[in-house]
């Protein structure tokens, strides 16, 4: 079965990231297909690059990225929500004239309907949020 | 559900929060926006505390924050035109209909007659709405 | 098909167990996990319209939700189902469809 998996909430804070994770790795362990991982509100802040968690702790950032490495998942963090919140790619440093990107390897940036494409390609759209 | 091109699935946006206190409602209207060119069968429920994010006369000039309520007006341009507001969650807060924005679109099936698109709903109505939905948004 | 609905706060904290059991269809299932898993518990001032609507829903807890909360699933209301992450995907894929009440 294909799922769609949507986190509305930032790391650490919350655990929607932490949840969403387990649900991940256990439905990739039953033979599931993640067709997506879209970042809403401020879960686009997983995709960050630049936290530093103390290392005893898990790095969620990190974890992401290695899950999404070995498994090709598509990690999207949503463009409108990230731009408000920081949460820029090397393009979108240039188009905005910043001096710095924080994009974690394996994130990328695109638009809402990538969401809405989600809901209609996968068979389950799970939402993880506060 | 098959999931091959063309398919039209139910999409339920479920609006549970008040606006500005928090960003869920601005960016549900946001998604609600986009959603609207993929054709697909949308719903939009305002219930509990979503009610708030329906009244008319908002003014956020006091609060430095952008008032968005006038957004939910045009969403009848974007065919967009089943609203449905919980009518427990109106009365438990002291509220009714006429506390909310009026919202309308124009039916291209008849003549672009002006049409209300704000339904209020009760507890059962709106149990078995949620129920056939294909997937649910919740904000 | 019914729809699975998930709850992830306590209802000490938030309204929306008490929205889901509200607005659940009968038949359908009420997963609690994260905060949720509170909203689960035996002898607490909400378990007694948890069990009313097991007669309507049928409902799981998620177990390592409990364990980290220093809670007992020997303490979970009887007729609630402990489940784990893998069960969690099951009843999602069991369902045919998920509201998760934020």
């Amino acid at each position: 079965m294909k799922f769609g998996i949507v986190i509305n909430e930032g790391p650490y804070t919350h655990q929607s990231s932490d949840s969403a994770l387990q649900f991940v790795k256990a439905a990739l362990g039953k033979g599931h297909e993640i067709f997506r991982i879209f970042f809403y509100h401020d879960g686009v802040n997983n995709g960050t690059d630049l936290g530093v968690p103390p290392q005893d702790d898990r790095n969620l950032a990190k974890e992401w990225s290695e899950l999404a490495e070995k498994h090709g998942l598509d990690l999207v963090v949503c463009i409108a929500a990230a731009q408000r919140r920081g949460m820029l790619d090397a393009d979108e440093m240039k188009r905005h004239g910043k001096n710095a990107s924080n994009l974690s390897k394996g994130f990328r940036i695109s638009g809402l309907g990538q969401l809405i494409e989600a809901g209609i390609q996968a068979d389950r759209l799970v939402t993880f949020g506060d | 559900m098959e999931t091959a091109e063309g398919v039209v699935k139910k999409f339920c946006y479920m609006n549970r929060k008040a606006p500005y206190g928090t960003i869920y409602a601005l960016e549900s209207l946001e998604v609600v926006l986009i959603a609207a060119a993929f054709d697909q069968d949308i719903s939009l429920v305002f219930a509990d505390d979503g009610v708030y994010q329906l009244t008319k006369d908002q003014d956020t000039d006091g609060i430095g924050m952008k008032n968005f309520s006038k957004t939910y007006s045009a969403l009848g341009d974007y065919d967009i035109n089943k609203i449905y507001v919980e009518k427990e969650s109106l009365e438990e807060r002291g509220l009714s209909v006429d506390d909310l924005q009026a919202l309308t679109y124009e039916d291209e099936d008849d003549d672009w007659a002006e049409k209300n698109s704000l339904f209020v709903v009760g507890r059962e109505e709106l149990t078995a709405l949620i129920d056939e939905q294909d997937v649910v948004l919740s904000f | 098909m019914t729809m699975l609905h998930t709850v992830n706060k306590s209802p000490f904290e938030r309204n929306t167990l008490e929205s889901c059991l509200r607005l659940a269809k009968k038949g359908s299932a009420v997963l609690l996990f994260e905060d949720g898993v509170i909203g689960a518990m035996q002898n607490t001032k909400f378990s007694e319209k948890v069990s009313q609507a097991m007669s309507d829903l049928s409902f799981y807890v998620l177990g390592p939700d409990i364990k980290a909360r220093g809670l007992s699933e020997k303490k979970v209301i009887d007729g609630i189902k402990v489940v784990d992450y893998n069960d969690f995907v099951d009843l999602t894929a069991e369902h045919n469809a998920v509201q998760s009440w934020l």
